[in-house]
């Protein structure tokens, strides 16, 4: 799995998840502060990550992960 | 004690999306009843149900992205997504909307549902079965929780008053109308959002109302006769799905405001049978004790009353049922008007209550008894008017609505044309 290939991916849930243009998901994009996630949307968010990934994210990981940028760099390390 | 008048109603039934839409077919005697579309149910003991019809929005069919953001819809179960949207039609139709900050204190919601999110539930089940606990949405717990319409509906319009729920099985819709207007009564609030909602067609419901043998079963060959209060070849009740919302208003506001004006929630009576968890009494006393009490709340005679929604729902209950009203009635009687509007709607449950206070405020409001559709062998000892396969024109200026729930709960509200 390429890193550009892991990338799309998780901007594709991202999209999906929190309904908001592409264009709007770059690196440093909050989920909550820029994205209009809530708490909640960002728990289903990494339930997300997941299942697409076939990875399990601690709770204690999910809690670091709070832009876009955090999410890629933690996935690319688990996979 | 203040007075109350309903000012906005918004529903979502089987027979359309929309209060005027769902009427006039209630009006034509047309049957929401149909082969189950939304899973396959071929393996259940009954097959068929009165689903909500589904479409871009248009001639009355309900297109759920009307109402909900569809990344909204994913984290709510469908009965949060009916009462949704009964609930913006009711307000729009009230002109509610741009209340002051102060105002919106005053007011609350007051929405339930008998089961709630039991397909949710259901599913979310299997997916531990099958995936494990961490699979879990974070939206199941508040996407199935009954008081969520409630919650919901405040957080969408910011109405800060009362906010609250009702689970009473099939009587919720009533209850939760007689409440909400208690509160505006002794003050708690000036306006309340006040219903029920339910959707619980899908297998663990109907396999579970199969089980009690409370659902029709034999007219998987023709759905539409399967709904038939009081005839002779009844066979249980046909499950429905949707919402009714009603705005109810302090009236002296919703005069000085200018609003449009329904009619007036007179009377409400409670009561229980103490008797059996899904049976009413053979003399069904209980429901005669809430006609009563809510008779006694209106300060009316029973000859005020000009037609009854029954609770009617197609069962054995059905000739109890006419026979407590019988009894309340006395000689008065031959002079009332009774139907029942789930011979089309089927049985919503939660929401059933709310649309037949509906559609009695709005016999009020056109002056015609809805028919009940599918009466072709009436009970011989039928005294009353049961507006047998066509709706009767006549004048109505008292209405009386029925709900009786499993666990034996009775709520009981009587509407009049306002008088000033």
């Amino acid at each position: 799995m390429s890193e550009g290939d892991i990338e799309q991916r998780v901007r594709k849930k991202v999209v999906e998840h929190l309904g908001v243009e592409e264009d709007k998901v770059t690196e440093n994009a909050s989920f909550i502060d820029d994205l209009g996630a809530d708490s909640l949307d960002t728990v289903e968010l990494v339930m997300a990550f997941e299942e697409e990934f076939g990875i399990e994210i601690p709770d204690d990981a999910a809690e670091t992960i709070q832009t876009f940028g955090d999410a890629v760099s933690y996935i690319k390390g688990a996979v | 004690m203040r007075r109350v008048v309903i000012t906005g109603l918004g529903m979502v039934t089987p027979l359309a999306c929309g209060v005027e839409e769902t009427w006039s077919r209630i009006l034509a005697g047309e049957s929401g009843a149909d082969t189950i579309k939304g899973f396959d149910a071929s393996h259940l003991a009954t097959t068929y149900a009165c689903e909500i019809p589904r479409g871009d929005g248009t001639n009355g069919t309900f297109n759920p992205n009307d109402w909900m953001d569809p990344k909204e819809q994913r984290k709510v179960d469908q009965f949060i997504l009916y009462g949704m949207a009964a609930a913006q039609q009711a307000i729009a139709d009230a002109g509610l909307g741009d209340e002051s900050d102060e105002e919106k204190e005053r007011i609350g919601c007051i929405i339930g549902s008998g089961i709630g999110g039991l397909e949710s539930i259901a599913n979310t089940a299997l997916l531990i079965r099958e995936k494990g606990p961490r699979r879990v949405s974070p939206f199941f717990i508040p996407g199935s929780l009954i008081n969520l319409i409630s919650g919901q509906v405040s957080i969408r319009y910011g109405f800060k008053g009362p906010n609250h729920s009702v689970v009473t099985a099939c009587s919720t819709g009533a209850h939760a109308i007689g409440d909400a207007s208690r509160l505006i009564q002794h003050g708690d609030a000036d306006v309340m959002i006040a219903g029920g909602a339910e959707s619980a067609v899908c297998e663990i419901g109907i396999a579970g109302f199969n089980a009690c043998k409370a659902l029709s079963t034999k007219y998987g060959d023709n759905p539409k006769a399967a709904s038939r209060p009081w005839d002779a070849d009844r066979d249980g009740f046909v499950m429905g799905e949707g919402s009714g919302i009603l705005v109810l208003e302090e009236y002296e506001r919703a005069k000085a405001r200018g609003a449009k004006i329904y009619a007036e929630v007179i009377g409400y009576g409670l009561s229980g049978d103490a008797h059996h968890i899904t049976a009413p009494p053979p003399d069904h006393e209980g429901a005669e004790r809430a006609m009563r009490a809510a008779i006694r709340h209106a300060g009316i005679d029973v000859s005020d009353i000009d037609y009854v929604n029954a609770h009617g729902t197609s069962t054995m209950a059905d000739t109890i049922e006419m026979g407590a009203v019988q009894r309340l009635l006395g000689d008065h009687a031959a002079k009332v008007t009774m139907s029942s509007t789930k011979s089309m709607t089927g049985h919503l449950l939660g929401a059933a209550g709310a649309i037949e206070a509906i559609f009695s405020t709005l016999a009020i409001r056109d002056q015609v008894a809805p028919p009940t559709i599918n009466l072709d062998t009436p009970p011989e000892d039928a005294v009353i008017d049961l507006a047998a396969n066509g709706k009767v024109e006549r004048e109505i200026d008292v209405a009386l609505s029925n709900s009786f729930g499993f666990g034996g709960t009775n709520a009981v509200l009587l509407l009049r044309r306002v008088h000033d």
